[in-house]
């Protein structure tokens, strides 16, 4: 695995640097780490995939986050696409009663608002375009 | 936290919801921006009460502050149901303020989009915190599976909210309930239009089912 400095190195004028997320990165991470680990991304115009999806709680954190960071001309916000939760619809009493919280078991895309831009999205495909600034 | 313990806590939930009639229960209304919230929110205190809860415009992001209308008296079948009404900015991930620089100058396009961001921070932390029920509005003319609205029923669905989805707009030529039923069929669907009063009996006794 290359080293973080490696492709901090990288001059961003070569094209959109893409960040795939280990679930095992995330497992360790509290909250606000993760939705820092994520915005400190995006704010660096990078788009930030997620191997182990947000869970619905660190979602509207993330949201909320977001809305706070979003200065005119410079940063205007994320654009986010996961597929959608299996099973989700069949979301029964008793899952509900436990206490769930979701569960985040989907592959998570996010990216700087201004940069990328959903073509398409199924329950088995994301499709994206994404641009430089 | 144990097994036995969530689940203690998750039925003493749902039983205070059920049991607890003395206070009013918050009612969020929420939904993504333009999906006609505040026409809603509008209707239904003009309805009961006589007052408005906020001002409407076809610019997104009208409403920038979450608004409230309390002790909503609602009478269904000789039975009152009292809610508060919250009307929330519309949730998004994204707020540019060129998209109002049509309408106004540059200066009051900024302070519209940082009102805004600060309305939907604000919205997401009670939506955690602060609303016993949440009515779900969405623009029945619109594709209703966008990320926002998947991920905003989810966030409801994991705090164990009960939620009715509205689909409004149904006056409008392209409208289609039965797409936003089969988004989310997990959830009742009533369909209506804010802005022309249609089904308004139907929105009310869900309102008192629901929230009663």
């Amino acid at each position: 695995m290359p080293e973080a400095t490696e492709a901090d190195d990288l001059d961003p004028g070569d094209g959109v640097r893409i960040d795939l997320i280990s679930s095992e990165r995330m497992e360790g991470l509290a909250t606000m780490e993760k939705i820092r680990m994520i915005l400190d991304g995006v704010h660096e115009g990078n788009i930030v995939i997620l191997e182990e999806g947000l869970t619905p709680d660190e979602e509207s954190r993330l949201i909320e986050a977001t809305m706070a960071e979003i200065t005119p001309d410079e940063f205007n916000g994320i654009e986010i696409e996961t597929y959608p939760k299996a099973g989700s619809r069949e979301s029964s009493l008793i899952g509900r009663l436990m206490g769930g919280d979701g569960g985040a078991n989907k592959l998570t895309v996010i990216g700087p608002a201004n940069q990328i831009q959903t073509l398409h999205k199924d329950e088995t495909l994301i499709s994206a375009l994404v641009s430089r600034q | 936290m144990g097994l036995f313990t969530e689940l203690k806590d998750s039925i003493s939930r749902v039983t205070d919801r059920l049991f607890s009639a003395e206070e009013p229960k918050r009612i969020g209304i929420y939904g993504p921006p333009n999906a006609g919230k505040t026409t809603l929110a509008n209707r239904i205190a003009r309805d009961w009460t006589g007052d408005v809860v906020g001002a409407e415009s076809r610019i997104p992001h009208e409403t920038r502050r979450a608004r409230r209308k309390e002790n909503v008296e609602i009478e269904r079948d000789g039975k009152t149901v009292t809610i508060d009404i919250v009307d929330t900015p519309g949730v998004t991930t994204k707020v540019d303020y060129e998209e109002f620089t049509d309408e106004m100058d540059k200066e009051d396009a900024i302070r519209r989009s940082r009102e805004a961001t600060e309305g939907v921070a604000e919205a997401m932390h009670w939506l955690r915190e602060d609303v016993d029920g949440v009515v779900y509005v969405l623009d029945s003319a619109e594709d209703p599976i966008t990320q926002v609205n998947t991920m905003l029923i989810g966030i409801i669905e994991s705090r164990d909210l009960p939620v009715l989805i509205f689909a409004n707009k149904i006056d409008l030529e392209e409208s289609s309930v039965k797409r936003i039923e089969d988004a989310f069929p997990q959830h009742r669907t009533v369909p209506l239009s804010a802005k022309e009063g249609d089904n308004m009996d139907e929105v009310y006794d869900s309102i008192a089912e629901y929230f009663g």
